[in-house]
């Protein structure tokens, strides 16, 4: 990483205003933020959600996405305030002089074309190489972001790649017409950790070698210390603090920066117990008759505990989920709840066995009806499971979002009326219902900025003190796995690799993967990744 | 086999399942049209036996399912039977194959339908995507106002406008479209022209207004931002990043279309005067001539199934999902 300070910035944003419409009014999105930016450095931009990360980010394009425009501020790139340019000429510059690295590579590709037509169009279409030679190069970009098969993988379209491999070709889609500046807008969100790694070290790399200017955006600070020189925080549309990387880690000045890590900080002391409420019994599971997803899954779950569920997408863990629901029925096993098997089928289970296990799940949004208010949906449960109707489901209900930290008020409101982290306090209000003994929290989090996770966290960990509840808690995410679990089952391909109490699982030695799954895990030290890299190099070396 | 392969087949398979099922639907509803041809040619005034000894000659008095597998039997090597008119209780028999009825017929029929694609489908296409380009522009809702005002008024208004303005008081194209049998190709072409353009007024706005609605759809996806952040101009996004995504719907919509344009003209038929399948099927239900009445229906069956199935392969083949597999 290169901190020396040349005299022209690249990119000199000033008092930029964005304003957004919605609700038959303009409001405003970035409320005066400027940004200052090198030829070579490297600028992480961080916030929660609604924070106008992308819309900065997208900004020091010249480029504002429909219905938000720009009212005040100007853009100077290498000279040119973008601000006051047409688009035509604005044209001129992205995709060759400045390039855009999306969050979702998978949906950024277009379907209907081959990966390296889609890399060099850029390149190719203003002349700055040959075919021929733009493809060469991409080539050998592939190569040097350790894609698979280089020289062929261009010749496939977007659907036949995986994710990460999509995100790594996509940086080289960037880098093809040597840029000056890049924009990386929460690049490796949509991947697992393990994935995250590598493509975060081939972006470096390459960013590195060509010594090109970029922009970080993410809400992972502990991501944005691998990669980024300075880092700007945002809330709101205003800046709350920018500083060098490593003094913001040392002494955030403000509050708020602060809290943006307060959830590693949230620890649970790990408890061992043998009184086991629920035991998943050498499952087999299958997809079809075809697909075997789950080999010999056996997971014990302790009363009024936590047992986290870790590993990375398809290693099987909402299946195993879904095992224990019913929903998808084991081919070999068993399920035993507090000692006693329960029915493979969800169609034969009693109603007290199905009030028993409840579910919450990632996305609070599509598991609510949107038709209804928050009154209704937490009191259908009430009248299934407890028979309670009118003025006493009433009542309940109002119990129940005080226990959710909600006023009453909130009865009214129907979900389009919630935010991220009050959905998914409706959620879990709405499994309290039943009075489970056991809730399944399937990502819970994952969609939640770091404060609002840490609040559901909390909550989460009150109601078991409370109400001596069991947890399994599914997520793909270490530090989460620290702050509530007692126990650890990793997973790897349908199969567990370990359980065992936290302390021990997080403490070496460690199997295989799961030194491979914390490894990947970023840590808030801004030298985590070049230590890494090290050590691979060093073992690859040996 | 390549998968696209195998779902084509699969597809033309369930395309004949289909219309062996409406062979029966057409068959039954035929069987349960009011009256009998032998009363309705012979008259009230017949005897018994004279009604009787007619409806044997036509293999009326047979069961229906005989009757069905006889027809359907026919159909397969090719002959359609024999039209119920021409016959008389003079004892001369001047009835015509039911082939030789229909087949010119249908050949006029395809004629106008498709010199009316060849105009409507390029149009409408053309003005879907400029449209979806100028999105909202006056030329936007221009081109949806007038396309939407045509269609709001019934085609035979359409067609006596377009023959008082075209036909009569600025005489481009002639009124009677009475195309015959051995017209040169472009004599035939210059005649078909007024029903043509009623037609193309009649299916361009939905043509076009879905068209630009599949393009616009796409608009909003991420590798459609990607495009223009690598500074493609608008015209190259929409056709070479929204279109190449959108043919599954449009092609749907001109299927749609081109089977209306087959089966569905008989009104602009008969306002042209113009020798088509349309007033055929017509004339033969009112003068109860079954066999004409069933091949009739039975090609029009097998138009809309032919047609959508195109339209399902032309959906597969643009997705690059199922041509090239994992």
């Amino acid at each position: 990483m290169s901190t020396e300070k040349r005299s022209t910035p690249l990119l000199k944003m000033d008092n930029l205003h964005i304003e957004g419409f919605a609700d038959e009014k303009w409001n405003p999105i970035i409320k005066g933020v400027g940004l200052t930016l090198h030829r070579g450095e490297i600028l992480g931009l961080i916030g929660e959600s609604g924070a106008g990360k992308s819309t900065l980010g997208l900004a020091a394009m010249g480029f504002t996405r429909a219905g938000c425009r720009i009212t005040e501020g100007s853009i100077f790139f290498d000279g040119v305030d973008l601000a006051q340019k047409p688009e035509r000429f604005k044209q001129k510059y992205w995709g060759t002089r400045i390039t855009y690295v999306a969050q979702s590579a998978a949906a950024s590709f277009n379907p209907a074309h081959r990966l390296i037509d889609q890399t060099v169009a850029a390149t190719v279409r203003v002349g700055l190489r040959t075919e021929a030679d733009a493809k060469r190069d991409a080539r050998e970009l592939f190569s040097a972001l350790s894609l698979p098969d280089p020289d062929r993988i261009g010749d496939r379209y977007p659907h036949q790649v995986s994710g990460g491999q999509l995100q790594r070709v996509m940086t080289t889609m960037a880098m093809s017409p040597r840029p000056d500046l890049i924009i990386f807008d929460e690049p490796t969100t949509a991947l697992d950790v393990t994935t995250q790694v590598e493509v975060l070290m081939s972006m470096r790399k390459i960013v590195e070698e060509f010594d090109t200017a970029a922009i970080y955006i993410t809400h992972d600070l502990a991501v944005v210390a691998q990669m980024a020189d300075n880092i700007k925080v945002l809330r709101y549309g205003r800046e709350i603090e920018e500083a060098e990387t490593r003094a913001m880690l040392r002494e955030p000045k403000e509050e708020y920066t602060r809290s943006l890590w307060s959830v590693r900080s949230l620890r649970k002391k790990a408890v061992k117990s043998d009184d086991i409420v629920l035991s998943v019994d050498g499952v087999d599971a299958a997809y079809g008759n075809r697909i075997k997803v789950l080999h010999d899954v056996s997971i014990k779950l302790p009363r009024g505990k936590t047992v986290a569920i870790v590993g990375e997408s398809g290693s099987g863990k909402s299946t195993t989920a879904k095992a224990i629901t019913g929903l998808l029925p084991p081919s070999k096993g068993q399920i035993l709840f507090n000692g006693t098997a329960l029915p493979a089928e969800l169609k034969d289970r009693s109603k007290e066995q199905l009030r028993q296990i409840q579910m919450i799940y990632q996305m609070a949004d599509t598991a609510m009806n949107p038709r209804q208010i928050v009154g209704e949906i937490i009191g259908r449960p009430l009248e299934f499971y407890h028979g309670l109707k009118g003025k006493a489901q009433e009542q309940r209900v109002i119990q129940l979002l005080e226990q959710i930290e909600l006023d009453e008020g909130f009865y009214d409101r129907l979900p389009s009326e919630l935010s991220g982290g009050q959905k998914q306090r409706v959620c879990i209000a709405r499994s309290l219902a039943a009075e489970p003994e056991i809730i399944i929290c399937d990502e819970v989090t994952s969609s939640l900025d770091q404060i609002v996770q840490e609040g559901i966290l909390k909550l989460l960990m009150r109601l078991q003190r409370e109400r001596n509840i069991s947890y399994l808690f599914i997520t793909h995410d270490i530090a989460t796995v620290e702050a509530i679990s007692d126990e650890i089952v990793v997973m790897y391909e349908g199969a567990v690799v370990e359980q065992g109490i936290k302390d021990d699982i997080l403490s070496p030695p460690h199997p295989d993967y799961t030194q491979l799954l914390l490894s990947s895990v970023p840590e808030m030290d801004p030298d985590w990744l070049t230590n890494l890299l090290k050590g691979k190099e060093a073992a690859a070396a040996v | 086999m390549h998968p696209v392969v195998s779902t084509v087949l699969k597809r033309l398979a369930l395309g004949l399942v289909t219309l062996v099922f409406v062979s029966i639907i057409i068959f039954c509803s035929i069987q349960l049209l009011p009256g009998d041809f032998g009363e309705a040619i012979l008259g009230q005034a017949a005897t018994e036996e004279t009604v009787a000894a007619f409806r044997r000659e036509l293999g009326l008095d047979k069961p229906a399912v005989y009757r069905y597998f006889d027809w359907i039997g026919s159909v397969m090597t090719g002959d359609f039977g024999t039209s119920f008119s021409g016959r008389s209780a003079s004892g001369v028999n001047r009835a015509r194959p039911v082939v030789d009825l229909v087949g010119p017929r249908l050949g006029n029929t395809l004629f106008l339908a498709s010199i009316a694609a060849l105009i409507s489908v390029p149009l409408a296409l053309f003005l879907g995507i400029t449209a979806a380009l100028w999105r909202n522009s006056v030329y936007d809702k221009l081109a949806s106002a007038t396309t939407l005002t045509t269609i709001s008024f019934p085609e035979f208004f359409v067609a006596y406008v377009l023959i008082l303005l075209i036909g009569t008081l600025w005489p481009i194209f002639p009124s009677l479209a009475d195309v015959e049998a051995g017209m040169p190709f472009w004599e035939r072409v210059y005649k078909t022209m007024l029903p043509s353009i009623t037609l193309t007024l009649v299916i361009v706005a939905h043509l076009m207004r879905m068209t630009r609605a599949a393009i616009i759809n796409l608009l909003a996806s991420p590798y459609i931002e990607m495009a223009r952040l690598k500074g493609e101009p608008a015209i190259r996004v929409i056709l070479k990043h929204a279109l190449p995504n959108a043919w599954a719907p449009i092609a749907a919509v001109i299927a749609f279309n081109l089977a209306y344009l087959i089966v569905g003209v008989v009104v602009v038929e008969v306002v042209f005067v113009y020798p088509g399948i349309g007033q055929l099927m017509v004339d033969a239900v009112s003068s109860r001539d079954i066999p004409v009445v069933q091949a009739c229906a039975l090609i029009f069956a097998a138009t809309y199934i032919l047609l959508n199935l195109t339209a399902d392969i032309i959906g597969i083949v643009s997705n690059p999902r199922l041509l090239h597999p994992k």
